[in-house]
């Protein structure tokens, strides 16, 4: 059972990453794992959910009897509205991301560099579905978090000395969390900010291609 | 003053179509798309369609159907993920593809219908997407040159019109559709209802008249991608 134990599952991973949310952020959260994130926002934390299809202040998704065909979010999950919230068009939505008024964008990823370039939408040949916003995100938003497996499901690393795959945008990074811990990107390589429970600097390196800094 | 308002989604496109034209269709997702106006598409037959939409549909629904019937030759989209016939079309050498990233579409679109034929972004840098384009410095940082896009026609879905075409949305159905409007050399909306002048406020207008010349009541079967819900339970 140890073994099982060691590092965060995937709901681990999102509570930890919402503990980068900070008081009066204005946050879009990507497709899978991010979305997660909204489960987890901490006690007094109050932030604005950015939803780039056209609208700010998410709220949850509806009960059965509340379902509106006209009211989704980015991953096209029914969703409702707040009293906060606001719709707008793709243009003024990405005039909020590209124009820097969004703090915090936290979303997925194939692969990263350590010098902070991110991959994450497309594999030649295989996967044809396209970057949606992801470029204007990392390009635009202040501050960019990205949530992911360590490891592929061969075991091979995912974080890299220099991406393999397309790139969705160079040096956009800032942050890392993956079941292992979390990690930023400095100038020195990946550095060691929290290691997941069970997890040591070893099994980092020997899971990472990139430089790791303890 | 002409008239605007007609009968039914193919009155609506008389006379527009013809094969090879450029078409923008609103909608994110299959939220707020033309639905009735791409079923008229569909009927008449029109080919070799150059597609502009940030998604394509899903098999069977929305754009879906025009793919399947071999009617577009060349999407300009920013994710087609939902859509398989698209990905079996694409890989086999039938399908043109243009990626761009969702925001750069959109203001691609508003440039292009605000008569602005190139804007410089950060979008994309150091990507595929920036090969073979113009790279200009501001401020000490690197930016592509993106052009302006206009269609031949645009369709767009809004929620109320009144009878001059001007058009106002509902929740996130809006998304693309306002920049459409702005972007057809001839827009063509769709509404849920009609009012006459003056039962709506000029305050709330979100695409004034200017931008449609041609409109119709249709009927919309709404489909949902998604369906997500929660419990009253788990509340």
């Amino acid at each position: 059972m140890a073994e099982t134990q060691k590092g965060w599952d995937r709901n681990q991973m999102a509570a930890r990453a919402a503990q980068e949310l900070q008081d009066g952020f204005y946050v879009n959260l990507g497709i899978g794992i991010p979305t997660l994130v909204a489960n987890y926002i901490p006690e007094g934390v109050s932030v604005t959910l950015q939803s780039e299809n056209g609208m700010l202040g998410m709220g949850p998704f509806p009960y059965d009897d509340e379902v509106d065909p006209d009211l989704i979010n980015a991953g096209k999950q029914t969703i409702t509205e707040l009293d906060t919230s606001s719709y707008f068009s793709s243009a003024d939505s990405f005039a909020m991301i590209r124009g820097g008024h969004i703090d915090l964008s936290i979303l997925g990823a194939m692969e990263v560099a350590e010098n902070g370039d991110l991959a994450n939408w497309m594999i030649p040949g295989k996967m044809v579905k396209g970057m949606g916003g992801a470029m204007d995100l990392v390009a635009g938003v202040k501050r960019v978090v990205v949530i992911m497996d360590h490891v592929s499901k061969a075991g091979a690393p995912k974080l890299l000395k220099a991406c393999t795959l397309p790139l969705t945008g160079t040096g956009v990074v800032d942050r890392i969390i993956t079941g292992f811990g979390v990690f930023d990107i400095t100038d020195g390589g990946l550095k060691v900010i929290e290691l997941a429970p069970g997890v040591t600097l070893e099994d980092v390196k020997d899971a990472t291609e990139a430089s790791v800094v303890g | 003053m002409a008239n605007k308002v007609h009968s039914c989604a193919s009155a609506a496109l008389e006379g527009i179509l013809f094969d090879g034209m450029s078409v923008m269709s609103g909608g994110f997702g299959l939220c707020g798309i033309p639905e009735n106006l791409i079923a008229a598409i569909h009927a008449a037959g029109v080919k070799d369609l150059s597609v502009v939409s940030n998604n394509c549909g899903v098999d069977g629904f929305g754009l879906g159907i025009l793919l399947d019937a071999r009617q577009i030759a060349k999407m300009t989209s920013s994710y087609v993920g939902e859509n398989k016939e698209f990905e079996r079309q694409y890989l086999d050498g039938e399908l043109e593809l243009e990626f761009n990233p969702q925001g750069t579409l959109a203001e691609r679109i508003r440039a292009g219908g605000a008569g602005i034929p190139g804007f410089y972004t950060k979008t994309g840098v150091g990507t595929l997407i920036a090969e073979g384009k113009d790279h200009k410095d501001f401020d000490g940082e690197t930016y592509i040159l993106e052009t302006g896009l206009t269609a031949d026609l645009a369709i767009v879905k809004a929620w109320k019109a009144d009878t001059e075409g001007n058009l106002v949305f509902r929740k996130t159905a809006r998304n693309f559709n306002p920049m459409m409007a702005t972007a057809g050399r001839i827009t063509v909306a769709e509404v849920e209802e009609i009012v006459e002048p003056g039962e709506l406020d000029p305050d709330h207008i979100h695409t004034p008249g200017i931008f449609v010349q041609r409109l119709i009541k249709g009927d919309h079967e709404k489909r949902i991608e998604q369906r997500t819900v929660r419990s009253r339970e788990e509340a």
